[in-house]
Order: structure tokens, then sequence, then C-alpha cells
């Protein structure tokens, strides 16, 4: 695993040993939020994330949570807004098109510092598009989700297991910075079945003085709110926003470098599902003589930089390989800073890449390398 | 002696307390106060029975309305 | 030494901020009422308010009680994720305008009222937008002119004025739905008692109580003249009426018998 949890684990409650579970993604997810001490989920159905909210409709009830089913995915951020004010651990999940709708919630979120779990398990786009695999929300996702300046942690799973790990790091990272978590995978990681292993439940003892739980007469009211009229006072809000943002900058990158300790001539760049698939293909390249490594993003936000700059001096050239038309390939493009070539190749619509199409991609860029010498 | 008292930093010259008012006991101040409003004013205040309409109706829960009780001998 | 009753105080459950309403705006009028009821009932330590945007995006300057300020429309649902979060003790209350309860929140009030949320929506409806300067609003009534209805509201073109409350009723859940005024004396005292009864009942359910209010400002008149137009104008399209209180849900509700398979 490539991140290191050096989060303070809450106190955990005892739990069955953690037993190996085969089970779908999206279920994964639903579960290894309730043991991270979820509450509460407010959700709208969307294909391909629908067995996340099922799954919560009959297990929730189970651990004194609530499941509420919105009337939309507008409805369902703003519910999560309510439930977060109080200082409970909530979290919704959608799909792209849900995402579009969320986001003046989620900016809402931002400007009032209220932790949360947002999961996007990403689909073919742009519109209805299909239900297909997609990564074509990499930019939206990472570029500030929302409507005015803001910034959120977003993880990038790419596998069920790690969906798992990254969903109660998600819960408190969000809480850490009072700023809601985005965690993305596309349609696969949702929809994949794989052997997975819980964490004991943990029941989140964080103290939260700020939450709005009705006014006792020993303390001030608590305020819920991202209105500041003057621009003075909005700036200086703004600034303290950005304060938290340069501390997740600082600490929370986490990337997984695969093959890359022997000064590799290619890196491929990806994240989640192409990620995977590249391992395969570096497997078959290497087996050719080509020297192939992988860095892959598990924070797609904020982008790992301190391991990517490590490579850029011993590499002689980038592949970034998504599931889009070229979107993580603009953050490479501005790491690598002109240093290097940064080629992208991707397909979209929803196709899934196979490892026999990555390995001709980078046998392409090999020749041409040689070629130029 | 019942008693009135508007809150004449509150006040915004409405007129919503001069109406309701049974006795016409209420209008506008002369002077001025910050928000450059003429603030309500009372005169005749024996006249007033406190029947505190005048407070229900102020949009700025400006006004507070006081009753003498007669003590029975 | 005489013996002095107080007869009217201003609440404690307001704050010492001065409200930032026009002059003669019933929002102020309504604010109190909320504030007198929740001191009454002595909960003002259990009490959260959601506020809207509109006129009254600042009255979580207004409430001393913990308050969480709504995104435009929303305030139903941010009330669902709260009371949904809280002990069963809490009371949620959300405050809102014509703009943001009839029109972009209309999905939501419409759905956190089917669901029968355990919440109090206070909504006032003055047929038209204030804070954005006096805009058509989903209750402006036919005729009425405004800054994007300037010839006058055109039924053929904008329809009708939305009668929430009648649209609420339609649905099973609600416990308490009435319709109220703050145009003079006798409906504030009214108004008061609804929202008394809308407070007491949120345990048991989805409680509204809409009120008829003025807009000095978009409507150009004076407050006074306000009051009277309203009484004129308002009321007779929008009846002050309660029209669901425990025990009269409508009918279609008693009759209806689910034919759905029932699970084991």
């Amino acid at each position: 695993m490539g991140y290191d949890a050096n989060l303070p684990v809450d106190q955990a409650v005892p739990s069955p040993a953690p037993e190996r579970l085969l089970m779908k993604g999206a279920e994964a997810i639903a579960e290894a939020a309730i043991r991270a001490g979820c509450k509460n989920f407010f959700g709208y159905p969307i294909t391909p994330q629908n067995e996340i909210p099922e799954y919560m409709s009959a297990r929730l009830p189970e651990v004194g949570g609530t499941f509420v089913q919105a009337e939309s995915e507008v409805a369902s951020i703003n519910m999560l807004y309510g439930a977060g004010s109080a200082g409970v651990r909530c979290m919704t999940s959608s799909s792209s098109p849900g995402l579009s709708l969320m986001s003046e919630g989620f900016s809402y979120l931002i400007g009032s510092e209220v932790p949360t779990v947002v999961v996007n398990i990403m689909r073919g786009g742009p519109g209805l598009g299909n239900i297909a695999p997609s990564q074509g929300d990499y930019l939206q996702m990472t570029r500030g989700f929302g409507h005015g300046d803001q910034k959120a942690i977003v993880l990038a799973p790419a596998s069920v297991q790690e969906a798992v790990d990254l969903m109660s790091l998600a819960f408190d990272l969000s809480e850490k910075y009072r700023n809601p978590v985005v965690v993305i995978g596309d349609g696969l990681i949702g929809q994949m079945m794989e052997p997975v292993t819980f964490a004991p439940t943990v029941q989140s003892t964080t103290e939260k003085p700020w939450a709005t739980t009705g006014k006792p007469p020993t303390r001030k009211r608590n305020i819920i709110n991202s209105l500041y009229l003057d621009a003075e006072t909005l700036e200086k809000h703004v600034l303290h926003l950005f304060e938290k943002f340069g501390r997740m900058e600082a600490e929370e990158q986490r990337a997984e470098l695969y093959l890359t300790d022997d000064q590799p001539e290619i890196v491929i760049c990806a994240f989640g599902t192409t990620a995977r698939i590249a391992k395969s293909a570096i497997k078959v390249l290497r087996a050719q003589g080509i020297r192939v490594g992988l860095f892959r993003l598990i924070s797609a936000w904020p982008f790992p930089q301190q391991a990517f700059q490590t490579l850029v001096e011993p590499t002689s050239a980038f592949l970034s390989i998504e599931m889009s038309m070229g979107q993580l390939v603009q953050d490479i493009r501005t790491q690598v800073a002109g240093r290097k070539p940064v080629e992208f190749w991707g397909r979209t619509g929803g196709v899934v890449p196979t490892s026999e199409e990555m390995v001709a991609q980078v046998q392409k860029l090999h020749h041409k390398l040689v070629a130029q010498g | 002696m019942n008693h009135v008292h508007i809150d004449k930093d509150r006040c915004k010259s409405c007129g919503l307390c001069i109406e309701v008012c049974q006795h016409h006991l209420l209008d506008e101040g002369s002077d001025m106060n910050a928000k450059g409003y003429h603030p309500i004013g009372i005169h005749n205040e024996e006249k007033c029975s406190a029947c505190g309409l005048c407070a229900l109706m102020c949009p700025e829960g400006g006004i507070a309305v006081y009753k003498e009780q007669k003590v029975k001998s | 030494m005489p013996n002095i009753k107080t007869v009217f105080e201003r609440s404690e459950v307001l704050t010492s901020n001065q409200f930032h309403y026009c002059p003669g705006c019933t929002h102020g009028i309504a604010h109190r009422l909320i504030a007198e009821v929740v001191s009454e009932m002595g909960i003002q330590d259990r009490t959260i308010a959601v506020c809207p945007v509109g006129c009254s995006v600042l009255a979580y300057e207004y409430f001393d009680l913990d308050v969480v300020q709504a995104a435009h429309g929303r305030a139903p649902a941010v009330a669902t994720g709260l009371r949904r979060s809280l002990p069963e003790d809490r009371y949620v209350f959300a405050y809102q305008g014509d703009g943001d309860l009839a029109s972009i929140g209309m999905s939501e009030i419409i759905h956190a009222a089917n669901r029968g949320e355990k919440i109090t929506v206070i909504f006032l409806n003055n047929a038209i937008y204030g804070m954005t300067g006096g805009q058509m609003a989903p209750t402006t009534l036919p005729g009425m002119v405004t800054t994007t209805s300037p010839y006058g509201r055109d039924t053929l073109q904008c329809g009708h004025p939305v009668r929430m409350s009648e649209m609420l009723n339609t649905l099973v859940d609600p416990v308490f739905i009435a319709r109220g005024a703050l145009s003079q004396p006798k409906h504030v005292i009214k108004a008061k008692k609804l929202i008394r009864q809308a407070f007491e009942l949120q345990h048991q359910g989805f409680t509204f109580v809409e009120l008829l209010s003025t807009c000095p400002t978009g409507w150009g008149l004076t407050p006074t003249d306000s009051m009277h137009w309203l009484e004129h104008n308002m009321v007779p399209f929008f009846p002050l009426q309660v029209f669901r209180e425990p025990g009269h849900a409508p009918e279609a509700a008693n009759h209806y018998t689910p034919d759905l398979k029932v699970h084991g």
C-alpha cells in the first residue's frame, strides 16, 4: 500500500475479527463507511452506483443509522450539509451527472467547513453519456468542484480493497480538516467483485463543538454559514480556508510508485482502473526489454508532487493513460514543465482500454525515443 | 401610569404602531436616529391603556409595554 | 410602590442585533413570533433554525439559536438532514420566502412534506422576490407589476399564483398545514397560535405555516398601505385557513389499502 495511515485512529469498537468477504465494490464502499462510523446516508438512484444506497438502506437501520432516499442529488447534498452541520459522520454517493447537480452544495460544504464524504462512481459523459466506466470527471473533481475559491481532497482507489481502506481515511481527513472529501472510482471500481478485509468498526469520538445541535445556556450559538457580505471578511475567511488547503497539500499527498526504482525509460501516469491494467502491460513490456514504470495517483488532489518530482530527472518520457480525452495529462505536463516529453493516450465513451492496447502505445513511444537517440 | 418604551435606535418610522393605537397616542418625533429615521414617540402617555397592540405590530421588536396594576385597597 | 406588570417585551430568543429589513417589513414580525413561541415553549436550548437565501438570509443574525444557513431553495432538505441527525427531543424549523420555497425549492418542500419530516416550515409569502429587487415570484398575483412583470403578471405567459398550503394538503403525511397573515393585530395574534401549534405538533410529523406578508419596498407602497393591499388583494386568492390538523388527513388517505406484496 502506498499510503501511511498516520492518523490517530479513534478508539476502536471491537467488532468481529476482520473477516475476508467477496464483495461488489459499491457494497464494500458502503460497508466500509459504516465501519468508519458513518451514521447517515442521503442519496439518489443513478447507475453505476445504485448498490451503495441499496446497501445503506438495508444496513444503516441495523447500526442505528438513517438512510434517506432524496428526491434528487441536489436534495441529497443539502441533506448531507444538514447532517454534517449536526456533527454526524454522514455521506452521499452518486455518479457523474449527479455530481454536477451537487456542485453548488459541495461549495457550501467547503465554505461552511462541514466535514462529510462524497463518493463519485464515474460514468461515460458528457451529458447523459452512458453507464460504462469513465474517468472523465478528473478535472471537475480536482479543480475545485463547485463555484468560488475552494479545494477538497480527492482519493482515487484502484481496487475494492483500496476503496474500503480509503473510505475510513476519507472520514478521518474530512474531520481533520473540516472539509468534505471525495472518493472517486470509475464504474469498474463500483461494479467489480473482489475479496476484501474490513478493519474493526470505529466510532468517531471527535468532539465537534461547532456543531448545531441546539444551544445550551452554557455556550454561544453555533452558526453554520458561508455568507460573508463584507468583502474584507470573506477574504479573511477564504484565506483561512486556503491555509487548510495548504496543509492538505503538504500532508495528504498519496501515490504508488510501481517498478520505478531502476530508473525506467518510460513512466506511465494513471489512477484507478487504468493504473491496474497498466501493471499488466508493464509486465509484458519488461519481458520485451522495455523498462517501464508506473506513477499511480492515490490522491488525485492534492496531486502527489513530492513523489512525482523524483521521477522527472531519470525518466525519458511520460505517458498519461486515461479513460478520458486527456485530463490527468494536464497535471503531468504542469509538473514536468517541459523538461521531458509528456504524451497522452486514452479511450473515452466508457471504453475500457486493454493491456494489449497499452503495450502497443508504449512500444510506439519507445521506438520514437530510440529513433531520437 | 402605564408605560410604552420605544427603542429610538431600532425604530424605522414605519408607522404600523401609529395605525393600531386605539387612542392615537403615537406619532413621528422630530429627532432623528442613527439610521436617519424619525423615531415614533408617545404623547399623553397617561391615556395609554397598555393594550400592547403597538408592540404586537412592531416589525423591529422595538416596543415594550408595561401596565401599572391598580393596587386593590 | 406601583405594581408594574410587563405586557410586552422583546423576546430573549432574539439577539440584540437590529433587523436589516425595510421599514414595515413583516419578516420582523414573523421573527418575533417565532422567538416568542420558542421562548414560551422553553425550547431555546433544543431548537435549530435553518434560514434560506432571500431577505431573511441574515436571519442567523437575529435568532439566538443554533442556525444553519441553507442554499437557495434547499432549506427543507437541510432541515431533513439535520432532523435525522439530532436527538428526538430537538426542534428544527426552516424559515423561507416564496421565491426560495415555491420556485427553486419547490421539489424540496414537497418531498420533505411528503416524507413527513418532523420539522416545521414557516413560509413567508409576500408575492415577490424582495432581496434581489422586486421580481415576480410564483405567488405574484395576476396583473401585479414587478421588475420582471412590468406590464403586470400575464397569466397566459406565467400562469397563476401557486397556493402552497392547498398543494401540500393533497399529501397524506403532513400533520399541520395552515395559512395566516401578518397584516393586522388579530391576524398576528392568530399567526402566533398557528406557529405554536406547528411547533407543538412537530414531533408527530411535518408542520407548515404559510404567512401572508408584505414587501413595502417591492410593492412600492407605504407599510400601512401594504397591509391594506395584502388584505384586499392577497387574502381573496390565498384564503386564511387551517387546512390540516391531526385527525383530518385528506379523504383519499383513509381509504387507501396498499395491495403491495408484503415481505415476510
